[in-house]
This record gives C-alpha cells, sequence and structure tokens, in this order.
C-alpha cells in the first residue's frame, strides 16, 4: 500500500495484447470471436448454455449495431447534407403519422424476434431437477466454502481461499518485491473439484452478507443470500481449470475472492473425493495428537495469514478500530482460554467469527499458538488440539 | 385580485393532493413488506416456506410409487458458535407420509444463547410442497452453556409436488438472535 | 416588461442575505446550478481517487476499504448532489420563464428546499472523518452489509437521504404547482415547452418515488438501532426485500435523472436545426409511456438473486419494451435534423453527442434486459459502461448543453465559442476513452466495485483511467468558461439564437430580476 508511481514492467502477455487491440479497433466488426480471445468480448464458455448465452449476446449485439449504423447513418448524413454553412434551407414539416407509426411498430416486431430465443434459454437455465452431484456453496467474508452433499462417508467440506500473496497485490517493495503471477488474484488454495459431464447443482447461500458467485465460461451467476438458498447448475464437458470471483459488493475485500473450479474427468473426481475424505478423517484424527512448537507455529502461519491477515493485518497490528491489534492485546497475551474461546465462539456484534464451526482443531491451536508468540508477542506457552476439543466439548 | 385569489385556492388543493400522495407512497414503501410476504408465499421465491401445518394421517393417502429425496443441511451464520448439524444427510420418502429426522445443536461457549433457525427450500418449484408439521425454527431455541440439544423436525412431501421435481433440499441458517431478543426483551419490559 | 404590483419593482437584496433570504426563481436556480456543480466536483475528486486506484494492478494509493467510502460516496454525489439538483436548477431558472409565470408557485418552499440540500451533503460528506470512515456498501446500500454490517456513520447517511429527499420533494410539488397552475393564458398544455413537460412528469415520479426510499432508510434505522428485522433473516425479514423496495425507488430515479435530459436536449435541437421539433405529440406520449414502464422493471436490476421464473420473464420483457418510446424519441430528434438548416455551435455539439452517446447507453440497455445475458453482464463493468453513457454523455452533457445555451439569456453576454467548442471536444473524447473500454472489461469478465484485478484487465484499466483524468481536468476549463461568461463578454440580444423560439427569448438578456409580472399572451 506503498505510494508509488513507479510505472512497473507490464508482463509480456500485454505488449501482445495492446498491438492486437490496435489492430483490434479496426476488425472491431469482423471476427468477435477473435475478440473475445483478446479479451474485448464475452466469452463463449464451455457449457451448452454458456454457448447458447453468447449466441444471445451476439444476437443482440449485431442487432443493435445494424439500428445504429441505420440511425447514425442518418444522423450524419443529416449533419453534412443540411448544415446552414452549405445554404441548406429549412423544411417546414414536423410530423409525419405513417414515418411515426413504423418505427414504433418495427421495433416492437423486433423485440419480439430477441423475446423467444431469450426466454427458451432462460428456461432451460432455470431446469435444476436431476442433478448427479449437490454442492453447497457458502459465501463467507471473504471466501468460499464448498459442501458436497452425500451420503456416505465422511463429509467433504473446505474453504476456498485467495491463494495470491500480499507481496504482489500490495506492490511490496525492495528484497520482498514479488512479480504478479499468471493468475494474479485468480488463484485459490483449494479449488472446487467437479465431474465432467455430469449435472452439477450448485445450492448457494451465504453465512454473512450477500456475495455472488460468478463464473463465466459456466455463464453461471447467482446471489448467495444469508438465510436463503437460492440453486444454479452447470454440465461441463471438457476437464480443466476454470476461473471467476465474487460479483456482489461484499465489503472490504469484495475483490479477493475468486473462485476455480476444477473439472476433473470421472475417475479422476472418484480417487479425489475418496481421497478427500480419507483427509476429513486425518484432519480428525489429528485432534488427539499433540504437536511441537515448530509444527504449532508454522501451521499457524498459514492460518493465520489465509483467515486472519486480512483485518488484523500481516503484523498484527489491525485496522482498529473495525479491526483490533493482536500485538500486546489482551486477548493474545492474556490467560489461553479467553483466547480459545474469543477463536471458536467468536464475538457478538463484531466481524470477529465463530471459527470453532469453520476451522479444524489443528488449526485453531496451531493458529493460537502463533498469535501468542509471533506478531509481536511471546507468550511462551502452546495450545494443542487437546485443548480446543476440550473447550468445544464443554 | 380575485383571479389570484382563485389561483391561491388551487394551488393549495394541489398542494395538498401532492402532500397527500407523498404520505401514501411513504406508506406504500412499508406495505410492500407484508405484500412481498405475501408474494413469496405464493410463488415460493428464495424458498421459503410456509408455516406450521397439521398432518391428517391417512395411509391410504401415501403415494408409493413414487419417491422423493430429501437432502438436509445447516449452516452457521458467521457469529454463531453452536455445532449444528442434521443427523442423517438425506431420506427417500414417499408423498404424503409423515417423517422426521433430527438436528443436533451444541453450545460451546461460556452464555447461554439463543438461536434462531430459518429454513429455506431448493427447488424454490417445490417450496410450497414440502409442509412441516413440526419444526425447530418456529421457535427460538436456547441453549446453557455446554448444553446440546436433539431437535426433531417431523414434515411431509405434498402429493400435489411437480412431476419433475425428484429431489428437495432443505436448509437451515442458524442466526446467534441472544443480543436482538435481549434488547428486544428489554425493550417491551421498559 | 415588468409592470405589475408595486412591491416587485425591487432589484435583489445586496451581500449573503441576498441569498439566504432570496424566494427569486432565477436567484434560487443559480444557487441550485453552482451547488450542483460543486458537488460535481466533489464527485469528480472521488471518480479520480477509484480511477488512479485503479490505474495499474496492485493495490496503490488507497486502503480497499477506503475504496469503497469512495465508490459509494461518488454514486451518491453526483446522482443526489450533482444530476439532480442541476436540474431542479434549470427547471427554476426556466419553468417560469418558458410558461410565463412571475415565479414558482410556492416562492418561500423554494427557498428551504435549496436550503437544506448544503446540510444534507456537509452532513454526508463529514462522514469520510468518522471513526470507521464513510459508508463503504454502495451507493445501491444492499442489506445486510449497509445494516448489521455497515461503519458506525451509517445512521448519519440516513439521515442525509432524508434530508435530500425532503428536498426533491418539496421542489417537485413546487414545479408541479408551478406548471399547472401558473401558465400564461393561451400556454395549453400540448403548447409547452418539452422541457417543461419532461419535467412536469419527472416531478410526479419524483413525488411517487423519493417516499418510498425515505421509507427503506427509515427500515435501515429500525433495523439498525430499534431491533427490528425488515431485512435480517434472523428475525423473519429478508435482504432481498430491501433490494426490491430500493430499485422501486431506483428505477424511476433513473428516468427523473434522464426525463429532463430528454426536455433539453428537445429545446436545443430544433433551435440549432432551425426546424420545428418532429413530432411534438409523439415525444410527450412517449415520456409518459417511459415514465409508466419505469414503475415496472424494477427488479430488471436483480436477475441474479434467484427470482422465479414468471418474474425473471416479466421483468425482462417489461423492460425490453422501454426500448419503444425511447427508440421513437431519438427517431424524433434526428428526423428534427433531416432536412433542418443546421449550425454547430457548443449547445448542439453537446445536443448531438448526447444523442449518439445516449443511444449507445441505450443498445447496451437493451442488452441488458436479456435476463439470461444479464446473468453475464450483471455487476461487471459493462454495467458500469451502460449507466455512465446513459448518466455522463446523458444526463451530464445535457446540463452543459443547457448551460451554453441559456447561459447567454442569464449572464446577458456571449460565452466565449471557440473556448465552448474546446471544452466540447475534451468532454466527447475523455468520456469515450474512459467509458468505452469499460464495456470490454465488462465483456471480459471484470467485476464492478473492486480495487485490484486480474492482469488481462490492465491495459483497459489503464487507458480508462487517462480517459477519467482528462475528462477530469476539462471540467475546470467549464467552470472558466462560465465564470468568464458572468464577468462579461460579448453582449447577447433577447433572441440569442437565430433559430430560437419560446416565450424565454421574448424578454431581454440578461432576463430582468422579476418577469412575466404581467402574463403575456401566447397564441
Amino acid at each position: 500500500m506503498l505510494p508509488s508511481l513507479s510505472i512497473k514492467p507490464t508482463p509480456a502477455v500485454h505488449s501482445g495484447r495492446l498491438r492486437a487491440l490496435a489492430a483490434g479497433f479496426a476488425l472491431m466488426f469482423a471476427s468477435p470471436a477473435l475478440l473475445a480471445e483478446w479479451g474485448i468480448n464475452m466469452t463463449e464458455g464451455v457449457t451448452a448454455l454458456s454457448a447458447e448465452t453468447y449466441s444471445l449476446h451476439m444476437l443482440i449485439f449485431w442487432i443493435c449495431v445494424a439500428i445504429g449504423v441505420l440511425v447514425y447513418g442518418v444522423l450524419i448524413y443529416s449533419m453534412i447534407a443540411y448544415r446552414k454553412s452549405r445554404g441548406a434551407v429549412p423544411a417546414t414539416f414536423n410530423h409525419n403519422t405513417t414515418a411515426e407509426i413504423i418505427w414504433t411498430v418495427i421495433p416492437f416486431l423486433i423485440l419480439i424476434g430477441m423475446a423467444v430465443p431469450s426466454t427458451r434459454v432462460l428456461t432451460q437455465i432455470y431446469d435444476s431437477s436431476d442433478s448427479d452431484l449437490d454442492i453447497m456453496v457458502t459465501g463467507y467474508q471473504w471466501r468460499w466454502q464448498y459442501r458436497y452433499l452425500a451420503d456416505d462417508g465422511a463429509e467433504v467440506t473446505f474453504f476456498s481461499n485467495l491463494a495470491t500473496p500480499p507481496e504482489q497485490y500490495e506492490n511490496y517493495e525492495g528484497s520482498l518485491a514479488a512479480e504478479k503471477g499468471e493468475n494474479y488474484l485468480l488463484e485459490v488454495d483449494e479449488p472446487l473439484v467437479i465431474p465432467a459431464g455430469k449435472k452439477v447443482r450448485f445450492l448457494l447461500t451465504s453465512a454473512d452478507v450477500i456475495h455472488s458467485w460468478w463464473v463465466p465460461d459456466f455463464s453461471v451467476k447467482k446471489d448467495a443470500i444469508p438465510g436463503f438458498v437460492n440453486e444454479s447448475w452447470v454440465r461441463v464437458e471438457q476437464p480443466g481449470l476454470y476461473r471467476g470471483q465474487c460479483t456482489e459488493l461484499c465489503g472490504r475485500l469484495h475483490g479477493f475472492m475468486p473462485i476455480v473450479v476444477e473439472v476433473k474427468e470421472q475417475a479422476d473426481f472418484d480417487a479425489w473425493y475418496a481421497e478427500r475424505q480419507a483427509a476429513a478423517q486425518r484432519i480428525s484424527d489429528a485432534a488427539s495428537q499433540t504437536f511441537t512448537m515448530e509444527q504449532l507455529m508454522a501451521q499457524g502461519q498459514t492460518v493465520y495469514n489465509t483467515y486472519c491477515m486480512a483485518c488484523h493485518q500481516a503484523n498484527g497490528q489491525g485496522l482498529p478500530p473495525a479491526f483490533p491489534a493482536l500485538t500486546g492485546s489482551a486477548i493474545a497475551t492474556g490467560p489461553a482460554a479467553d483466547h480459545i474461546n474469543i477463536v471458536l465462539n467468536g464475538k457478538q456484534g463484531t466481524a470477529m467469527a465463530a471459527f470453532g464451526t469453520q476451522l479444524s482443531a489443528v488449526d485453531i491451536a496451531s493458529v493460537i499458538t502463533f498469535e501468542r508468540n509471533a506478531l509481536g508477542n511471546s507468550v511462551g506457552d502452546m495450545v494443542q488440539p487437546v485443548d480446543i476439543v476440550q473447550a468445544q466439548a464443554q | 385580485m380575485a383571479a389570484a385569489g382563485n389561483q391561491n385556492l388551487s394551488v393549495g388543493r394541489l398542494v395538498g393532493k401532492l402532500v397527500l400522495t407523498v404520505a401514501a407512497m411513504f406508506g406504500f414503501g412499508f406495505a410492500m413488506v407484508p405484500l412481498y410476504d405475501v408474494f413469496c408465499e405464493w410463488t415460493g421465491l428464495n424458498g421459503k416456506t410456509g408455516g406450521q401445518v397439521v398432518y391428517e394421517a391417512d395411509t391410504a393417502d401415501i403415494d408409493l410409487a413414487r419417491a422423493v429425496t430429501v437432502q438436509f443441511s445447516a449452516t452457521n451464520n458467521a457469529g454463531m458458535a453452536w455445532d449444528f448439524r442434521p443427523l442423517q444427510n438425506q431420506v427417500v420418502v414417499h408423498p404424503g407420509e409423515l417423517n422426521e429426522v433430527k438436528f443436533y445443536a451444541h453450545n460451546p461457549t461460556a452464555a447461554r444463547v439463543i438461536g434462531q433457525a430459518v429454513p429455506s427450500v431448493s427447488p424454490s418449484a417445490g417450496a410450497d410442497f414440502l409442509h412441516k408439521t413440526e419444526c425447530f425454527c418456529f421457535n427460538q431455541q436456547v441453549l446453557e452453556p455446554g448444553e446440546s440439544i436433539e431437535m426433531p423436525v417431523r414434515f411431509f412431501v405434498d402429493k400435489a409436488l411437480p412431476d419433475d421435481v425428484h429431489k428437495l433440499t432443505l436448509s437451515y441458517t442458524l442466526f446467534d438472535v441472544t443480543q436482538n431478543f435481549a434488547e428486544t426483551a428489554q425493550g417491551i419490559a421498559n | 416588461m415588468a409592470t405589475g404590483h408595486a412591491e416587485h419593482h425591487h432589484g435583489p437584496a445586496t451581500g449573503f442575505t441576498r441569498w439566504l433570504y432570496t424566494t427569486n426563481h432565477k436567484d434560487i436556480g443559480s444557487m441550485y446550478l453552482w451547488f450542483s456543480f460543486a458537488m460535481f466536483l466533489l464527485g469528480g475528486v472521488f471518480a479520480l481517487v477509484i480511477r488512479a486506484e485503479l490505474f495499474q494492478p496492485g493495490l496503490q494509493f488507497v486502503d480497499p476499504n477506503f475504496f469503497n467510502q469512495m465508490t459509494t460516496m461518488h454514486g451518491l454525489v453526483m446522482v443526489f448532489g450533482a444530476v439532480m439538483p442541476a436540474f431542479v436548477g434549470l427547471a427554476n431558472w426556466m419553468i417560469p420563464m418558458m410558461i410565463g409565470a412571475p415565479d414558482m408557485a410556492l416562492p418561500r418552499m423554494n427557498n428551504w428546499s435549496f436550503w437544506i440540500l448544503p446540510f444534507a451533503f456537509t452532513m454526508l460528506a463529514s462522514t469520510l472523518f468518522m471513526e470507521g470512515g464513510a459508508p463503504n456498501f454502495g451507493w445501491t446500500f444492499y442489506a445486510p452489509l449497509s445494516t448489521t454490517y455497515a461503519p458506525a456513520s451509517v445512521t448519519f447517511f440516513i439521515f442525509a437521504v432524508h434530508i435530500m429527499g425532503a428536498s426533491s420533494i418539496m421542489g417537485s410539488i413546487n414545479i408541479i404547482a408551478t406548471i399547472q397552475n401558473l401558465r400564461a393564458p393561451g400556454m395549453t398544455y400540448m403548447k409547452m415547452p418539452l422541457f417543461v413537460w419532461t419535467w412536469l412528469i419527472t416531478a410526479y415520479l419524483l413525488i411517487a418515488v423519493m417516499p418510498v426510499l425515505a421509507g427503506v432508510v427509515t427500515m435501515m434505522l429500525f433495523d439498525i438501532h430499534f431491533g427490528t428485522s425488515f431485512f435480517s433473516a434472523a428475525g423473519g425479514g429478508d435482504p432481498v426485500l430491501f433490494q426490491h423496495v430500493f430499485w422501486f425507488f431506483g428505477h424511476p430515479e433513473v428516468y427523473i435523472m434522464i426525463l429532463p435530459a430528454f426536455g433539453v436536449v428537445s429545446e436545443i435541437i430544433p433551435t440549432f436545426s432551425r426546424k420545428k421539433l418532429f413530432g411534438y405529440d409523439s415525444m410527450v406520449y412517449a415520456t409518459s409511456s417511459i415514465a409508466f414502464l419505469s414503475f415496472i422493471v424494477w427488479a430488471h436490476h436483480m436477475f441474479t438473486t434467484g427470482m422465479p421464473l414468471a418474474g425473471e420473464l416479466f421483468f425482462m420483457y417489461a423492460t425490453m419494451l422501454i426500448a419503444v418510446p425511447t427508440g421513437v424519441k431519438v427517431f424524433n430528434w434526428i428526423t428534427t435534423m433531416f432536412r433542418g438548416s443546421i449550425s454547430f455551435e457548443t449547445p448542439m455539439l453537446f445536443a448531438i453527442a448526447f444523442v449518439v452517446l445516449f443511444t449507445c447507453g441505450g443498445f447496451t440497455g437493451l442488452m441488458l434486459a436479456i435476463a439470461p445475458a444479464d446473468f453475464q453482464y450483471h455487476d461487471t463493468y459493462f454495467v458500469v459502461a451502460h449507466f455512465h453513457y446513459v448518466l455522463v454523455p446523458g444526463a451530464v452533457f445535457s446540463i452543459m448543453a443547457a448551460a451554453y445555451y441559456w447561459l447567454p439569456k442569464w449572464t446577458g453576454n456571449m460565452y466565449d465559442e471557440t473556448l465552448g467548442k474546446v471544452h466540447f471536444w475534451l468532454s466527447f473524447v475523455g468520456i469515450n476513452v474512459l467509458f468505452f473500454p469499460q464495456h470490454f472489461l465488462g465483456l471480459s469478465g471484470m467485476p464492478r466495485r473492486i480495487p485490484d484485478y486480474a492482469l488481462q484487465f490492465a491495459d483497459f484499466n489503464m487507458i480508462s483511467s487517462v480517459g477519467a483524468f482528462l475528462f477530469g481536468f476539462s471540467q475546470l476549463l467549464f467552470m472558466f468558461i462560465v465564470l468568464k461568461t458572468v464577468m462579461g463578454g460579448k453582449k447577447a440580444t433577447a433572441q440569442v439564437w437565430e433559430g430560437a423560439e419560446g416565450l424565454e427569448w421574448t424578454l431581454p438578456s440578461p432576463a430582468p430580476y422579476h418577469t412575466f409580472s404581467t402574463p403575456p399572451a401566447v397564441k
């Protein structure tokens, strides 16, 4: 956030696009598909419905272009032909019923022509029945949680956080400077994984404010509203990585909660899912183990960066008054029980969420240990996962 | 001067009408609240479900030929610390048959907490056809520190459920309303 | 000209009290216009903070929370502080002169409706210095971000909105009363200048929807401070209800900001085409249809909130219908120019740019109406480009056109035509460099209201920011031109423009302090 006016070297991908852009304006109306590659037009996406949406968009675009050519044509012709400086003498007509009826009725007919395909596509988008897989998508300030609704084995649920490190988006300078990566602000620690060729239904809700879940390649954008569940669906044939973002203003880090969806072939998906179930089991088993200070601090740093740093800041100084400092605070340097309590249960009426319902016992124990022994604090004690489990079971 | 007098009178009348319009439109803004609720119930907007329904047992009325999967989901609002989850993730039911599932809640905090669960059904086209005869969401739940509770939901799926709906998701969001409720209660006491 | 009651013979008082106590429509009109220009600059500064931050990827200057405060304040100040008061100012100045009335019907209320505005905006701007910062939830202030999660300053925001609403309501009651009661003999409704017509319809829209805005902020106030749950699911409310009530106000609000612009352009184009406005009757009917339709399209702002299919379809069809009367207006303006005798003074340049660029905004509006495509456009820069195309080269250009058009009548001096044209071309180029690339940004996937963006959006953001600074600083030239004209310049004739028609042009330039104390006769 240091004020900096220096022009950083733009990544190579840019100069190519700039040149393309210059040529592009000339070709503007020639090849819309090409324009999409340059980031000028809507994507055709990777689903049947996103392709339909794209065609609809182009249909209306071309209708507008045609009307535009006609309207601007007459305007420009009048501006040239009927200049006073060329001695034009004004006509006296100010009314023509026939013309006025024509230009009321024809647009109306054009609109009907647009409404028919729009209605068809919209009806398809709204048909979310007979899904093969259901995933609960919950928006949090400022991350997404995915929960697979299934009836067998351990529940698969995880958060998907921005993976771009602060040294990139805060424009750190000097030794900490970091080049912005290819997927800057569009990369997450754990993507949502779905099987290819299957109808996947998303159930969207929020744990705090309204968010909106958008993946342009799927043409899926739906609001996640606290207390209510919306739904949407997708069927992607092509395995790959697809990226999107939150599109409803949801507070300070609205621009920093990307979406990444990884589409895998069914067999790969099944293997991934089984591995996630096993991992869930391992994480809950780990709650009974005892860890060393080094292990806790290392894990704690990771958890802190992902879940705490946005508000309490990298150095623990916070952003008072909304987000208090942790360095030297009564909680982070006082009795461990109080510290555990606030992390687990949150603080009503503030932005401090109840992380006990969101993170594992290991993660909570590590981050508390980290907060007590880093960020300028040095209490010296350790919190183990069993302490967390006990606190939750009280 | 008489003309001027008439003019003042008509300006006065007009202004009176306009002020009334303003007042009426201010009222209309508030009237949108109940109107919207009626509209939601009517269309199933946002998966809002109706209130308590009485089930009249009539086993002959159960459509055994049809099976509907009902999924359950529990979400905590960010400030809510309870452990809150369904004890069964899904059940397969026949329209017309009364079913019961249980949700579990545990208050791990050191304070008395009042919770309010808000139900929502997907798809919204099915929201009107999932009737609850008993639900913890009809009331606030109060849990003392460390207390646990198993809360039943009794429901049946309406036989009029549209044919293309094979799966319903009943989802609850749990809010901590301790503060609101305490304030309101105090407000009433005052 | 000015003969009438003896007490009307005095000129304006002197000093500050003249402005504080004035009930003269021309004084109040001037104050509205200057106030609006000040707000335009303030909102412009906020916009430039946004564009400076977005000049390059990465967080450059401001914290994301402050960025959100800037987007919010920019929207509020421009909508309620710049555009609306500017049109009220024009109405104050011109409506009595256009219909042959001596003043507004309710002069003292006119004074109050202006003077409460500076209080409202001082209160709003002061939130920037409060602990926790200014409102940061967008000018649409969706709950629960603006209720449960709002900064403490939200209460001041609510009161500021209440005062702005009261000002607008008083202003519109005054305008309706003036138009319906004080027209000169012979000035029938279907003889009124189109600017008067569009303002009459606008004033009715204001009366209908500003109270709804007052209602929705009152509900917020109750949710925040008195434990109600209008917009909180926990207490049986619904955050989506907020959006319904807000947009029931918000969509007519959009037309409140554009209908008077239609009126201005319908005055200017015939003047410089030296030909009567084509299709006067259909202009009036089209304006009324747009106003009517504006009440039944609000939920097209909410296509992604998960409305039932029938609701989506209804709001899609209704929204598409607006294209018909809007098209009629555009066709009429162009047909007015067709076979005219056109000259290109500054007001005409702005008016033609209005027709061209507003039509662009109309096209994107039609695209946005298509619900399935809207799922891709919604809350992206495509929307930002769309509404800025209708508001800046739309509403704002029409206000500038009006200022140049009537400035000689107001001041008695001609503005500097060369400087006016320079101002036009700088603004025209600036605005297109600023907003045209935003279409591309939105289509290729950049969400709105974000302080930082993925790298593929870098080029267009940089171009857009360059355009923003060009457009922004060009407005200082506008201020200079206006001040220069107020100070002096070539004397204007009463007629001012060769092709101008209407009662205001029968008055001397500058228009005397009191005009039409005796109603003129209208043939």
